[in-house]
């Protein structure tokens, strides 16, 4: 019995080790969460600043989605505004509307309550759904890390695949500086029936607060 | 039974912890930081693009550097700075540099950065990166950076490790030690 006992302790002991180094010497390895292009997104059922519920089922007639995490008061967000109303007024009628998500808890960062996100929605005239991940699962699902943060989304029989992710373009600070619209030239290409060039851009973003 | 040998295993891992801190290199100046103290003086933060920072990211000497990614307006950014400037602190006579690389707006350096690094006293050197094609240089600075600050490099010659994450000051700590005992 004692016996026993010292075996199962060692191989416990033995175990946890590996665990615990596995879990230390992951720090440095590619960390893969959530969605990544060529991915099958789930629907979302988010409160929008409106107080009703949206569902990407809800837009039958749409070719995919501009699927933005954004939030209230980060600098980055903020100097993307209008651009984003640009984008929804450019592809919107095209097929392609932006559906903007503040995944951050307010708990955490006072400035992006409900309210706010509805000051927020009426003061810069968003023409966009504007959700709240009040649960803070659809950010964890898309794997989005900073706001903000764009997945470009397409139906494919009768999926949602992710086309690309990353930035809106090479100049979050300044509008007037954007030499290359990523976001833009990837939905022209989908547009044109190609396939997106460039997949995926870094962007600079303030990370999501939960 | 179980939590002996438990007890056992984690003393046996401090001790080889505690061992590695001995291996401490000792003090050295480098010629380099004369130019970070005459920045302090003044509260001179020099505005650098990607290409002029990245020697910063990859200095070859004998030295260990910590280099964060931050903002006036980030509040984890905020909530950790304390930690660094300790790590400042402690381990400045141990050949370790501190490198705070503030992604504020350029416009933003005179009214908010060098106020802010004035009012808290901020030791550690600090550096204005202004490179707005952040999707250029992001993957130079680690591959598995999103984009989302605060993030931490702390490297030395023979390693390099990248976080994206906030730290305490232990945290860090324990961090700064896994490369310094390399």
């Amino acid at each position: 019995m004692k016996r026993k006992e010292i075996i199962t302790a060692f191989i416990l002991a033995t175990f946890s080790v590996v665990v615990l180094s596995s879990f230390i010497l992951s720090v440095d390895e590619p960390v893969i969460k959530g969605y990544h292009v060529g991915s099958e997104v789930a629907d979302i059922n988010l409160l929008n600043v409106d107080n009703k519920r949206i569902s990407f089922s809800d837009f039958s007639d749409a070719k995919g989605f501009i699927v933005i995490f954004t939030c209230n008061k980060c600098p980055y967000a903020v100097a993307s505004e209008d651009r984003i109303n640009a984008l929804d007024a450019e592809f919107k009628s095209k097929g392609y509307p932006v559906i903007a998500i503040n995944p951050n808890n307010p708990e955490v960062q006072p400035d992006d309550t409900f309210v706010l996100m509805q000051q927020k929605a009426k003061e810069k005239g968003f023409t966009f759904p504007y959700l709240f991940d009040e649960s803070h699962k659809v950010y964890a699902q898309f794997g989005a890390a900073k706001t903000p943060h764009v997945y470009l989304l397409q139906k494919e029989g009768g999926k949602r695949i992710v086309k690309y992710i990353g930035a809106i373009d090479d100049n979050v600070r300044k509008a007037s500086s954007v030499k290359e619209r990523f976001l833009a030239n990837a939905i022209n290409e989908l547009l044109a029936g190609k396939e997106v060039s460039l997949k995926e851009t870094k962007a600079i973003g303030c990370s999501v607060k939960v | 039974m179980i939590k002996v040998v438990l007890i056992l295993g984690m003393l046996f891992f401090q001790t080889c912890a505690e061992k590695k801190v001995d291996t401490i290199p000792k003090e050295d100046t480098i010629s380099s930081e004369k130019k970070i103290a005459e920045t302090h003086s003044a509260t001179k933060i020099p505005t650098l693009n990607y290409k002029e920072l990245e020697p910063l990211l990859n200095k070859k000497n004998d030295s260990v550097y910590v280099v964060n990614f931050w903002a006036t307006w980030c509040k984890p950014c905020i909530k950790e700075m304390p930690s660094f400037e300790k790590i400042n602190a402690e381990y400045k006579t141990k050949k370790v540099n501190v490198i705070l690389v503030s992604l504020d707006f350029p416009e933003h350096l005179e009214k908010q950065l060098i106020p802010f690094v004035e009012k808290r006293k901020i030791n550690s050197e600090v550096v204005l990166l202004d490179d707005p094609d952040a999707n250029s240089w992001i993957p130079k600075v680690s591959d598995n950076w999103s984009g989302a600050i605060p993030a931490t490099i702390i490297y030395s010659n023979s390693e390099r490790k990248f976080y994206e994450r906030s730290f305490t000051y232990e945290e860090l700590e324990t961090e700064l030690k896994s490369i310094l005992n390399k």
